[in-house]
């Protein structure tokens, strides 16, 4: 008989619940000796437990991984038994391109420097929007440049490089 | 109450207080420094609060790195008035959009807008911004009556009270998150685990860090609150196709007339009075204030069958009472050292940048600091008006700004500000991590505030419950016995308010209020 989920949204995020509750409680006390032996090796090491009185790094964590899962089980369970709203469509075009864009802003400032990453910023990010316009994105991006350059690494100090590692007089440092 | 007006004459000469200052190589002598980082602090309130998708979350978060070179008043003041900045800038859209610009705005759209459609925009705006302004005010003086009593109290605080302290907040903020109640709590504990992710303090073994070296000193708070906040809110507003209705060419005279004046006195007295009592409450803030007001308006207010048609005493309260909220959600981060909610959790951090433990003792040892923000908040909320009514020409045109240019240009600062924590792009995908996982929550009706509630706690938590665990041997009971009275009463009020959220009737009264803010 297979049990019919009446609230999507509780079902999937009693799972997520569960899996970081476990997650933390695993890292914490390791894997289960039984485990180990079936593999031959320590495959998570874990941290120390301690004692009430002396609590060691895995006592907090494993109380409260274990108190997540417990909670996750009970979103879980009650996703099977109350109605509730199912989850909304994901739009992965804006998901996507925001991730990406900030991704690439990231690595690309220490070797390309604060132009080009901040350039790749707005054209990617732009992207992932309803409307893409040439023009538009590249005024915005020239006058984002300016007033971040001027801002930050003129007013603000940040060590930000403003051209790229490959050109060796950079005009603004 | 003499002592009251002899520390906000510190404070006040803290905030005047000329200073060398030096930019661009140039040093200035004699220069207003606070005062100009106040106005600054405000302006940009006003500006991220006018504009709806950028709350004060993201960008208290996204200047946290700058302020770094500031003073620590000079960074406290800005900041705090970027807060109480954005309840103002919020009606403003929320009167002429009909958009909450500032979540804590939602409510003045009811009867803000439909007073705009009526062509009486002027009147909505001067009502909003006199209100914020009286209610700026008093409350201040809330926070410095009921402040130096409490920090009192709390410097008698031992490890024990600390923790069942921390506890009734999270509660708290849990039982005033929107939704389940159980995915509530499971989210501040997911918050709290991942606070703990770093090197333990204790004993300096490296946790959940995975060989990855940035994380050693644990997950930047800036990189979870821009992530959960800044990047999902970001993505959420890409979801909807944008449009817009802006009155602007309809606001027309300011001033209201004598019948608008005697008929908002009352609704902003009342919440003023409401909004600074829900402010301090743990949990609380402008968000809940002005919901809160708005719904006793409307309950008590003899021209209740005008409510949702326009009446101005839908946008005097509400607006009142967010600024009040915001204000006096100061005191327990002042006097506790605990945050009430995302944007006091944000200002700890602020002041753990500076070098300053959070609370009680700050008053004592820093007096200076202490009254010198309180009084700054006078200060600000006067710049304001200032800045709200007669330059409200500035803002209508902000508007029209379409927010396919706005979002590259606030996702590039939130670049910058997380890439220059720590100089290196390890925080930059920790932030995009968080974007992603914010956004999946948002999908499953999971609130963000009580995770970053947890996650500023996760530490601190767990401190004070090993030293309290350490004091008493062991002896779990420590907690609630009755030698720990003010411990006891902390922990029984929490339980007895998750038992009376939990109780069905009351349930249903809270699932029915959240389900009239939405509308």
């Amino acid at each position: 008989m297979g049990m019919k989920i009446k609230s999507q949204q509780d079902f999937w995020a009693g799972l997520m619940f569960i899996a970081f509750g476990l997650f933390f409680v695993v890292f914490s006390v390791g894997t289960p000796e039984f485990l180990d032996n079936l593999l031959g090796t320590r495959l998570i090491h874990g941290y120390q437990m301690g004692s009430a009185v002396r609590m060691g790094p895995a006592y907090f964590p494993v109380m409260l991984g274990g108190l997540l899962a417990v909670l996750g089980a009970i979103v879980l369970v009650d996703s099977l038994v109350e109605e509730g709203p199912a989850i909304a469509a994901f739009h992965f075009r804006p998901l996507i391109f925001i991730a990406i864009s900030s991704l690439a802003f990231a690595y690309l400032l220490k070797p390309l420097g604060l132009v080009v990453a901040s350039v790749a910023l707005v054209f990617i990010s732009a992207y992932g929007g309803h409307e893409f316009k040439w023009k538009e994105v590249a005024i915005v991006s020239a006058v984002l440049v300016v007033g971040s350059v001027l801002v930050f690494v003129k007013g603000l100090l940040l060590p930000f490089p403003v051209c790229p590692d490959f050109i060796n007089n950079c005009p603004i440092r | 109450m003499d002592g009251i007006w002899h520390n906000l004459g510190i404070g006040f000469i803290e905030v005047f207080k000329l200073q060398p200052v030096t930019m661009w190589g140039m040093t200035l002598q004699h220069v207003p420094f606070n005062i100009i980082m106040c106005l600054i602090g405000v302006f940009l309130g006003t500006l991220i609060g006018v504009l709806p998708g950028i709350g004060p979350v993201a960008t208290i978060a996204m200047l946290l790195p700058v302020t770094f070179s500031l003073s620590p008043i000079a960074a406290l003041i800005m900041l705090a008035g970027i807060y109480y900045g954005a309840q103002y800038g919020g009606s403003t859209t929320a009167i002429l959009v009909n958009i909450p610009g500032e979540s804590s705005s939602v409510v003045t759209c009811l009867d803000g807008y439909q007073m705009a459609r009526q062509g009486r925009a002027g009147p909505a705006l001067a009502t909003a911004a006199l209100g914020s302004f009286f209610a700026g005010c008093v409350s201040t003086l809330v926070v410095a009556m009921f402040a130096p009593p409490l920090a009192e109290v709390a410097l008698k605080f031992g490890p024990a009270e600390y923790f069942s302290l921390m506890v009734l907040g999270l509660v708290s903020a849990v039982v005033l998150a929107h939704g389940s109640l159980i995915k509530a709590i499971a989210m501040v504990i997911l918050g709290l685990l991942l606070g703990l992710v770093g090197t333990d303090v204790n004993s300096g073994v490296l946790r959940f860090a995975f060989g990855i070296s940035e994380l050693a000193d644990g997950i930047g708070f800036v990189t979870v609150a821009m992530g959960m906040f800044g990047i999902c809110e970001i993505i959420a507003n890409l979801e909807q196709k944008e449009q817009r209705e802006v009155f602007t060419k309809s606001v027309g005279r300011l001033m209201p007339t004598k019948e608008d004046f005697r008929r908002m006195i009352a609704p902003v007295l009342r919440g003023t009075a409401l909004g600074s009592a829900l402010g301090i409450l743990p949990g609380g803030g402008a968000l809940l204030a002005s919901f809160g007001a708005y719904t006793l308006e409307k309950k008590i207010s003899k021209y209740s069958h005008e409510f949702g048609k326009g009446a101005i005493e839908g946008v005097a309260a509400p607006e009142s009472a967010n600024n009040a909220g915001a204000q006096t959600s100061f005191i327990p981060l002042l006097t506790l050292g605990i945050p009430s909610n995302a944007v006091m959790a944000l200002m700890i951090g602020a002041m753990m940048i500076q070098g300053i433990a959070p609370g009680p003792q700050v008053m004592t040892e820093r007096p200076q600091l202490f009254w010198g923000m309180i009084a700054s908040m006078w200060v600000g909320n006067l710049m304001l008006v200032i800045l709200n009514l007669p330059l409200i020409g500035i803002w209508i045109k902000l508007l029209t700004v379409p927010y396919r240019i706005l979002y590259p240009s606030i996702l590039l600062f939130m670049a910058i500000g997380v890439f220059s924590i720590s100089n290196q792009p390890f925080d930059c995908f920790l932030m995009a991590c968080f974007g992603l996982l914010g956004y999946v929550c948002a999908k499953l009706g999971c609130e963000p505030a009580p995770l970053i509630l947890g996650f500023i706690l996760g530490p601190l938590m767990e401190e004070n419950l090993r030293r309290a665990m350490l004091l008493s041997r062991g002896d779990p009971w420590v907690f609630i016995s009755p030698s720990k009275p003010i411990s006891m009463g902390f922990l029984i009020a929490a339980i007895a308010l998750l038992v009376i959220i939990a109780l069905p009737t009351l349930r249903a009264k809270r699932e029915e209020a959240f389900a009239a803010e939405d509308t």
